[in-house]
Formats: C-alpha cells, structure tokens, sequence
C-alpha cells in the first residue's frame, strides 16, 4: 500500500435545497492575484460551489480573459449580494444575478445585507426580510448571517436553504469566534429541519476549518483564508484537507475529554521487581 | 468609467447626438442606438455575459433587440465579478 493511498469512508453529501454537493468546502472568488491563481486555487481546493459578487462591466476588461473562462462548467456558480445594505438593493441584485446566469442555474443566492461597514456584519433584520422574500419567488437562499441562534431560527421560518452563521468578522481571519453559539445553533437548526448550516467568514488557516467541521457542522465558506495567504495555492489544498480531516474526525466519533489520565498500555503482565 | 463618443456606428447619422447614463457616466451617441442591442454593440460589451437594466429596470436577454432606448436613460450593465 503506496504512502499516498487514503481508505474512502462513505459519507451522505451536501445538500442545498435541490443540489447535492460532493465537497464540503464551498470557496470565493475574489481577492486573488490574478485569474491564473483563482483558476488553480478553485481546483486545488476541491470545491463544488464557488461563490461571485455582481457589479457594473468595466470597459478595460472588455475582450479579455475574465472570471467567466476560470469557473469550471461543472462547479454551482452561487452569486452573493455582496455591498448590498437594503432589503431592495439585495432584492435588485439577486434579480441581476438570474438574469445573468439564466432561470435554472441563476436560482441560487447567497443572501448578504450587510448593516455595518467596519464590521461587515449582516443586518439581521434585513437578511430574514430579504430571504423571506426571495424565497418566495423561488431562489434557493443561502443567507450571511450571525452566530446568533434566534436569527438562524428565524431564517428557517423565513425559507432559508441553508444557514450561515459567520465564525468571525469578513476577512478577519480569526477562526471561530463564538463555539458555543455555533453548537447551540447546531442543536437548534438541526431539531427542527434539515437544512445546513455552513460557517461563512472569518476562518483564518486550516485549524479553524477543521474545528468547524469537528463541530459537526455541514459545511465552510472562506475566501480572503486562501486568497490572501501567501501561498494560496498550498492553502487551497490545506483546506481542502482540513475540512475532509475535521469531517472525518467527526464521523469517527471522538473520544470524551477527561481530567485524568487512562494508560494506553495494558497494566498486565508487566515484569516483576 | 469613462467611454468615449460613440460616433457613426449605425450607418447614416444627422439625427444628432442623444445622452444616456451608462454605469453612471454620461455617454455621447451619435446617431443615436435604435435598439438597447444596439447601445450594448456600440459599446462593444460581449452580450452573453451581462445583464442590463434601463431605467431600473431588468430587460431579459430575449428583449434587448425591440427595447428602445432614448435620451436620458440611465442604463446599468453588469457582470460576474471576483468576490466571497
């Protein structure tokens, strides 16, 4: 058996509303160098949803190469509302974002509404309004939120296809943040629907995608964790590693943490004095 | 965004020059575009990969060649772009 050889343990996959997604990591697009390293950091990282913010064309970057030609045909593009502070500016954008991708991939959305612009942190009011809405007209909402179980709660009410409770501030790269809240909202999504609950912002290296995926939480979100390490493209292959790790060690069933110590080697048959 | 005067694209001109806001920048057509489809060929932008709204409003794909567009629309075009 080669050193490289890694036993396939089953494991159920991804699932967002109607779509079912073999990767747990779900990666962004922006922040990166140049198209070349987002090309190779999408693959790298083994993702199957890749998520995209929509804005005004530039008229240098007609004609050339965009971000169009990297996406691979068979990744889930998610859009996200991005930038958007209102009910009506995410509504506006999500309707851009259908447009753009067409009626049956274009249903997929990534519901931001942003209520703070040194935080980044979601307008939590605005985010259940906004994904009660586009639920409504039919998009598959997968709503930015924060690690606050009553939001996730009402998010579930309003239609939501996933929650997304944030680990940490966009880009802060401060890992899980809140792991008590986290499990709480675990325990409470999870007891009354089976929609995913994703941590979205705020991983900073491997360690905490893993912590999240120990949690047992569904699956990570991250963007500026590989675009902005010095390596990024390592650093797609080191997450993509730590959210199968964390899966698996979850899967696994891990052993109780205890105070004192119990001897890993049999107290029979040692050698008389 | 700066684009420039958009001169002579569509064949004869002398019906004179109109003004849109296109992406928030106030654009020159001479002549003026019959049709948004025209707008979006004068402006040379690849038209399988935007999407566009006249006056706020989201005009599908299937529309573009029989919508109209006149002086003073505020055009948006957009795209996919990087983003988390």
């Amino acid at each position: 058996m080669s050193t490289t050889e890694r036993p396939d343990f089953l494991d159920t996959p991804l699932c967002v509303g109607p779509l079912t997604l073999g990767s747990r990591l779900i990666v962004g697009t922006g922040k990166y160098r140049d198209l070349d390293e987002s090309a190779d950091c999408l693959r790298l990282s083994g993702a199957d949803m890749v998520t995209v913010a929509i804005r005004r064309v530039s008229p240098a970057a007609v004609g050339e190469r965009s971000l169009w030609d990297v996406i691979p045909p068979e990744m889930h593009i998610l859009p996200n509302t991005a930038g958007c502070y209102t009910v009506d500016d995410c509504i506006r954008t999500a309707h851009l974002a259908r447009e753009l991708l067409g009626d049956e991939r274009g249903r997929l959305i990534k519901v931001e509404v942003i209520g703070d612009e040194k935080t980044l942190f979601p307008d939590v009011a605005a985010t259940i309004e906004a994904t009660r809405r586009l639920a409504l007209e039919g998009f598959i909402c997968m709503p930015y939120i924060t690690d606050d179980p009553v939001s996730c709660l009402r998010l579930l009410d309003a239609g939501a296809s996933a929650v997304m409770p944030l680990a940490a501030p966009i880009g802060s790269g401060l890992g899980i943040r809140n792991p008590y809240n986290l499990a709480i909202i675990l325990e409470q999504v999870r007891a009354r629907s089976t929609v995913p609950v994703i941590v979205d912002a705020g991983v900073g290296t491997a360690s905490d995608a893993a912590r999240a995926m120990e949690m047992g939480v569904d699956g990570v979100l991250m963007n500026t964790a590989i675009a902005g390490a010095k390596d990024a493209r390592r650093m797609a292959v080191a997450m993509r590693d730590a959210v199968r790790a964390g899966r698996d060690a979850y899967l696994a069933g891990r052993i109780p943490m205890k105070l004192y110590a119990t001897a890993s080697s049999p107290i029979e048959g040692l050698i008389g004095s | 965004m700066r684009l420039p005067l958009v001169k002579g694209a569509f064949g004869e001109g002398g019906e004179g020059i109109v003004k849109m806001r296109i992406n928030g920048e106030e654009v020159l057509f001479n002549p003026p575009p019959g049709s948004l489809a025209d707008l979006l060929s004068a402006l040379a932008v690849p038209q399988a990969r935007i999407a566009v709204e006249r006056n706020g409003r989201i005009i599908p794909r299937a529309e573009r060649e029989s919508c109209p567009v006149a002086e003073g629309d505020a055009i948006e075009i957009v795209t996919l772009v990087g983003g988390g």
